[in-house]
């Protein structure tokens, strides 16, 4: 899973008061392609901008387990209840080294937790759409998690170390899990009229969610050209999406399910798929947490933390008493 | 004891009864049953565990719950495919799974019980994976080699399972003045479906006398002191005997199961015509 930036910087003065000599040196190992290390110096605004991403990036994994949790309790075999058991379980996983990841540029997990239930830290939009059908939990594999390869592969080698080597082991996951979406599309898609209808209609509800999930058009995305110098992103939001089309168009085909898109068409110029415009107006509407189910989202969220603090206490009166004992 | 040397019977002649009899074969009906047991027993817990999926205390423990979850699944698949391969009606793990209602369920009380808050979950589960870490060190022994291999690979998993209740057992029971009184009640609501566990009736008797199954009773001893041992150390009191409450392996259950039934159940009956 992914999630793209969303708050707008305010980061651009900052770098202008930083040590210049400094600053002319991590520039220059950043174009070097070297990456930073937790105790290497960095300028604030990059150790910001990137607390920000890794940490949004942390919670949509954990947030992400909502909409497909919905369905593990209902899977419909025993074999798709272990694969999405294993799926939920691997994005547990993922939020826990991104959160590791982003706690060592200084920022612990509960404040970075408080920000989320707060409403002050962000996670990608796409979760804040329902999980309807059993197909979804097919689209959500084959499209989400598809969406998300494609931000994360470039991440592989992006600036700071911890983040890219957390990367690395996420993409291997995620690449799983988009087959394992896609295969249960397929199934569907090729199955009974019932399963028909749910496949198309959950590619109808979750296509242009998936296209919003790359973020805003780069002309809207102010954060990007500072963060491409700094390779914290390799590419753009639009070259991504483009590749997202491009690759998932003949996908949906094989399918034979139909993209919702009028305006799809192949252009023999460009190399690419031109397609339809985004509702821009519906992507910053969710980013401001008005998405579908956005309020059940965060509800369950700060509910699991609410009412999981006693347990977290007790864990930590005995490690001390533990450790009290080992003492005396 | 020396045995003698064993006797020849003829082809399809019944053991049961002879003088140092040669172990039976338990009927495909016992047998079938039996494996019910097994494989309900770690499909329900599996299922009960899965719900807690996204909503634990912390993301630590979100991802242990759907670990032993996936690990419970696995199992569960395993011994519903091998009893309906010895039912030999044509039905699979799926079909058993998803296909039964309550009467024809044959796990025990406790693992379908309720979630219930976060000491509950884990009272439920370290009772019942000491249990089913006692049964399958011993089911891996199991003179069917089909059941005895899934116990072999399963003891694994459960050992963890056992260590990692136990560890929250301790740690809830000595923490705080909350979570001390949670897992005082979490024990007290448990407490009563545990006898069940250890119950023989003449299924389990058969499987015992074939050399398949397990003398659960054999080892309850061992467990009441395994019981008493992490008890002590979370600083707690065993709670009182309470009457025992039996039936599951007998399709009577609580009325908790037919609820969890309809929520796992619900696409391969509403669409039973559908692969998945």
């Amino acid at each position: 899973m992914y999630t793209t930036e969303f708050q707008k910087s305010r980061d651009r003065k900052v770098a202008a008061i930083e040590d210049p000599a400094k600053l002319a040196a991590f520039e220059a190992r950043v174009a070097a392609d070297e990456f930073i290390e937790p105790k290497d110096w960095m300028p604030e605004a990059y150790r910001r901008t990137l607390t920000r991403q890794i940490s949004q990036h942390a919670h949509s994994e954990i947030v992400g387990m909502l909409p497909e949790g919905n369905w593990i309790s209902r899977a419909p075999s025993l074999r798709r209840k272990a694969i999405l058991l294993a799926k939920v379980q691997d994005e547990a996983g993922h939020g826990l080294y991104l959160y590791s990841a982003a706690e060592t540029l200084g920022t612990s997990r509960d404040e970075m937790i408080e920000a989320l239930h707060s409403g002050k830290a962000k996670y990608s939009t796409i979760f804040n759409y329902p999980t309807l059908t059993w197909a979804d939990i097919g689209a959500i594999g084959w499209l989400v998690d598809g969406a998300a390869i494609m931000n994360q592969v470039p991440l592989q080698r992006t600036s700071y170390g911890p983040y890219a080597r957390a990367m690395v082991r996420v993409c291997k996951e995620e690449s799983f899990h988009q087959r394992q979406g896609y295969e249960i599309m397929m199934v569907m898609a090729a199955g009974t009229a019932d399963q028909k209808r749910m496949a198309q209609d959950a590619l109808n509800r979750w296509w242009w969610p998936s296209l919003m999930m790359f973020g805003p058009p780069d002309e809207m995305s102010p954060n990007t050209a500072q963060s491409m110098r700094w390779r914290i992103k390799r590419e753009t939001n639009d070259e991504l999406r483009q590749k997202f089309v491009d690759i998932t168009v003949p996908q949906a085909e094989a399918l034979g399910l139909t993209v919702p898109d009028p305006a799809l068409s192949w252009n023999e110029a460009r190399g690419h798929y031109d397609f339809g415009e985004i509702d821009w107006e519906e992507f910053h509407a969710v980013v401001r947490g008005e998405g579908p189910v956005a309020k059940e989202r965060m509800k369950a969220r700060r509910a699991a933390w609410e009412e999981g603090a006693w347990v977290r206490e007790a864990a930590a009166a005995y490690a001390e008493k533990q450790a009290a004992r080992e003492a005396a | 004891m020396a045995s003698l040397p064993p006797i020849d019977l003829p082809a399809g002649t019944s053991g049961e009864g002879a003088f140092d009899a040669p172990v039976a074969e338990p009927s495909r009906e016992k047998l079938f049953d039996y494996l019910l047991r097994l494989g309900d027993d770690s499909l329900i817990l599996g299922q009960r565990l899965s719900e807690y999926c996204g909503h634990a205390p912390s993301v630590e423990v979100d991802l242990s719950l759907a670990n032993m979850a996936l690990d419970l699944i696995g199992q569960a698949t395993l011994f519903l495919d091998l009893a309906g391969e010895v039912e030999g009606k044509g039905r699979d793990g799926d079909a058993l799974a998803f296909h039964r209602d309550v009467l024809d369920f044959r796990n025990c009380w406790l693992v379908e019980q309720p979630n219930g808050d976060f000491a509950q979950t884990m009272a439920r589960q370290w009772l019942f994976s000491t249990w089913q870490k006692s049964l399958f060190d011993r089911l891996a022994n199991s003179r069917d080699p089909r059941i005895a291999e899934i116990a072999a690979k399963a003891v694994k998993e459960v050992a963890y399972h056992q260590d990692l209740a136990a560890e929250w057992v301790i740690r809830l029971g000595d923490g705080t003045e909350e979570s001390r009184r949670r897992m005082v009640d979490g024990l007290d609501w448990m407490w009563r479906f545990v006898p069940e566990l250890f119950e023989m009736d003449g299924i389990a008797a058969e499987a015992v006398r074939c050399g398949i199954g397990v003398d659960v009773a054999a080892f309850r001893d061992d467990y009441d002191r395994r019981l008493r041992e992490v008890i002590a150390g979370a600083g707690l009191e065993p709670p009182a005997d309470q009457r025992p409450i039996l039936g599951g392996r007998r399709g009577h259950h609580s009325e908790h199961l037919g609820h969890l039934l309809a929520i796992m159940q619900f696409l391969p009956r509403t669409y039973p015509d559908s692969k998945w």
